[in-house]
């Protein structure tokens, strides 16, 4: 009995988390609403004026980011765990480390894209310089799929937990800390108009190392919340 | 607290060692040891809450026991899961399906990552469990019965040796209890393996039937 | 030498070796950290900088120093106990992160206090500060995560995980005073050549540093016994040892 390879049973799992959640369209809005709203926040409490906001807008960007994907974190796992989808998964012949990679991957891509792509609205709206854009589009670019995967690797570790919300966020943000300082420090280099690819280079190195990482730490901590 | 061998002759697929777990500060049950061959049927049965479902989770190397081991062909399964789950179907207490996908689309997945198989394969296995017309009904529509037949649908297209049932018989009328008992008796008559987990007995008829109870 | 180490993993053992050991590091604690902290305060001679106020850098250091170095054996326990199912090394692990969070939060303590005379705000958003307290929310994230998991087993492992993740930020958090330039100095005491520091001022720091190392170990013999009490609740060697059977 030939059991289908790794990329094709990522592909399966991919294909059908998106299909899922097309299903459930309104829920996907909500990280990035949220992601909006709060860097709309800022204007509505302090001074309106250009520089200030212009002066806090690497901040507010990359900190509405961090809120966003803790967020979305909460939902990963949950609800295949709920209805018993994910046992099966781990009973299947495929690496659970594999699966729940390529669940984060669906995961990013309709949580953490989206904040990536609206960006420049968010960035136009808090008046940060256009020569910046580009930069803290490309470094959120590398940012939101590894907060994905400390959110994936905390959520396997508390989704079996009831009193859930606020304990994940703590577990995230101390882990999610580098990500946050070496992004808004590539928005800030760039403001500044210096070279902001030490930055870049860095969180384009957490990004692998989560990558290679995470995934076994994620299937352990999930096979532990199955047990 | 027992120990069963196969039938002589039967090459032992299954083992179980020596295995102990606890939940809290209570043992549900230590040095259980057994072994399950082809065309074998094991019977688990107990009182509510002795364990055999955990039992049975700790067979599949869902739950880590205290002590002991379950090898599958001489293979510590805990070391080599995927090969044990490629043989293995687990039917649990839960359906396991996703409320918006459909029959088919559920078992498609399910099914895909296992092994190669056609949409006629799919359509095959909803038809033999008697769901010929709602293949592409959402599963959060279907009735709980029809549900559990999905289930049944799956172990029985996921070509595998082992099943492992926990109350298959639940929700399911008196034609769907014998569709069960028939589809086990299959399974055994082509070697198959059955771990089943039945409060009531099970219509099953054979010699390899074997007995289990938990204190 | 594998049944000198098995015996450690032997909560009977442990137990008994607790009760015999804590006393000599107890008391050697006291001592060193007694001697550290009077030469400190007295004897050393005022730093020609900052004055008498540095003085504090007696407790700060080996606080700081502390809360990383009971982070990572923490870490070294729990994943003992996830990968060779070490029962005793989990528990370990439990008694050593309060400890760790106590030391971090004195360093922090110290650490705003000899911020208020010298540049004359409590606290200061400088990069080991911050780091520092990056870790107390590790150390809160680990024992929430105890908490917040009802199976004694299930917390274990659990946290046993989430400590060894935790890991990726014990370098970042040594290493934040070389790589960002803000208030810290560089390290003072290295393995290699001579230290940056007078050593009439060293000695009292080093008496101090080995003191709380003492106290550490001192104070988790003594909750790892208490872990071993909650655990063993049941079994019949605790009962003999205490009398109670």
């Amino acid at each position: 009995m030939e059991v289908p390879g790794l990329g094709q049973a990522f592909a399966l799992q991919v294909g059908r988390d998106m299909r899922l959640a097309f299903r459930h369209l309104g829920q996907l809005a909500n990280p990035l609403m949220f992601f909006i709203m709060v860097t709309t926040l800022f204007p509505l409490a302090l001074n309106p004026s250009p520089q200030l906001l212009e002066a806090i807008a690497p901040g507010v960007v990359w900190v509405a980011a961090l809120l966003a994907s803790l967020l979305a974190s909460e939902s990963l796992f949950r609800q295949d765990v709920d209805d018993g989808t994910m046992e099966q998964l781990a009973l299947s012949p495929q690496p659970l480390a594999l699966m729940l990679l390529a669940k984060t991957a669906a995961h990013w891509l309709m949580t953490g894209l989206p904040l990536v792509l609206v960006s420049p609205i968010v960035a136009y709206g808090l008046f940060l310089p256009q020569e910046a854009v580009p930069v803290t589009m490309g470094a959120l670019a590398l940012a939101t799929p590894i907060l994905s995967l400390i959110g994936g690797m905390m959520a396997a570790l508390t989704v079996g937990l009831r009193r859930g919300g606020g304990l994940l966020s703590l577990l995230i943000l101390p882990i999610a800390m580098p990500v946050l300082i070496f992004g808004a420090r590539a928005t800030d280099l760039a403001m500044t108009g210096m070279e902001s690819v030490g930055a870049i280079y860095l969180l384009a190195a957490l990004l692998l190392m989560a990558m290679s990482l995470s995934p076994f730490a994620m299937a352990a901590a999930m096979r532990i919340s199955l047990d | 607290m027992s120990t069963e061998s196969a039938e002589s002759g039967t090459e032992a697929l299954l083992e179980a060692e020596d295995l102990e777990l606890w939940r809290g500060e209570r043992r549900l049950f230590s040095q259980l040891s057994f072994s399950l061959g082809a065309g074998e049927l094991m019977h688990i049965t107990g009182a509510n809450g002795c364990g055999k479902t955990s039992l049975l989770r700790v067979l599949c190397g869902l739950t880590l026991p205290e002590t002991g081991q379950v090898s599958w062909r001489g293979q510590r399964v805990m070391r080599n899961r995927v090969d044990y789950h490629a043989e293995m179907a687990y039917i649990g207490h839960r359906e396991s399906l996703k409320g918006e996908l459909s029959a088919r689309e559920n078992l498609s997945f399910d099914l895909q990552l296992r092994h190669a198989l056609s949409p006629e394969d799919i359509a095959e296995a909803l038809d033999r469990v008697g769901l010929a017309r709602a293949r592409d009904v959402m599963a959060r529509g279907l009735s709980a019965g029809q549900k559990r037949r999905v289930s049944l649908a799956r172990a029985l297209a996921s070509r595998a040796r082992l099943w492992v049932l926990d109350e298959p018989y639940t929700n399911l009328d008196v034609a769907g209890r014998d569709f069960v008992d028939q589809m086990m008796s299959e399974h055994l008559a082509t070697d198959g393996l059955v771990l089943l987990v039945a409060h009531q007995s099970h219509g099953v008829n054979g010699a390899r039937i074997r007995q289990l109870e938990l204190a | 030498m594998w049944k000198f180490i098995h015996k450690f993993g032997s909560p009977p053992h442990l137990y008994r070796l607790s009760l015999l050991l804590t006393p000599w590091f107890g008391w050697a604690a006291a001592i060193l950290i007694t001697a550290g902290t009077l030469g400190g305060l007295y004897l050393a001679p005022p730093d020609y900088q900052q004055g008498e106020g540095f003085r504090i850098i007696y407790v700060h250091v080996p606080s700081a120093s502390m809360s990383l170095f009971v982070y990572v054996n923490m870490a070294i326990a729990a994943a003992a106990g996830l990968i060779w199912r070490i029962k005793l090394a989990h528990a370990v692990a439990a008694a050593a992160a309060p400890i760790g969070a106590s030391f971090t939060f004195l360093a922090l303590a110290t650490g705003s206090i000899w911020a208020k005379p010298m540049w004359g705000t409590w606290w200061v958003w400088d990069a080991r500060l911050t780091s520092e307290l990056v870790l107390l929310f590790l150390y809160f994230g680990y024992m929430a995560l105890r908490a917040a998991i009802d199976d004694d087993n299930r917390a274990d492992r659990a946290s046993a995980l989430l400590a060894i993740i935790g890991l990726v930020n014990i370098p970042i958090i040594k290493y934040s005073v070389e790589w960002w330039n803000t208030l810290h100095q560089p390290a003072t005491i290295s393995k290699m050549g001579k230290p940056a520091m007078d050593t009439d001022m060293l000695i009292w720091l080093l008496l101090n540093i080995f003191g709380f190392m003492c106290f550490f170990i001192a104070v988790l013999l003594i909750r790892t016994r208490s872990q071993v009490l909650k655990r063993s609740r049941d079994q019949k060697w605790l009962k003999q040892a205490l009398g109670v059977a």
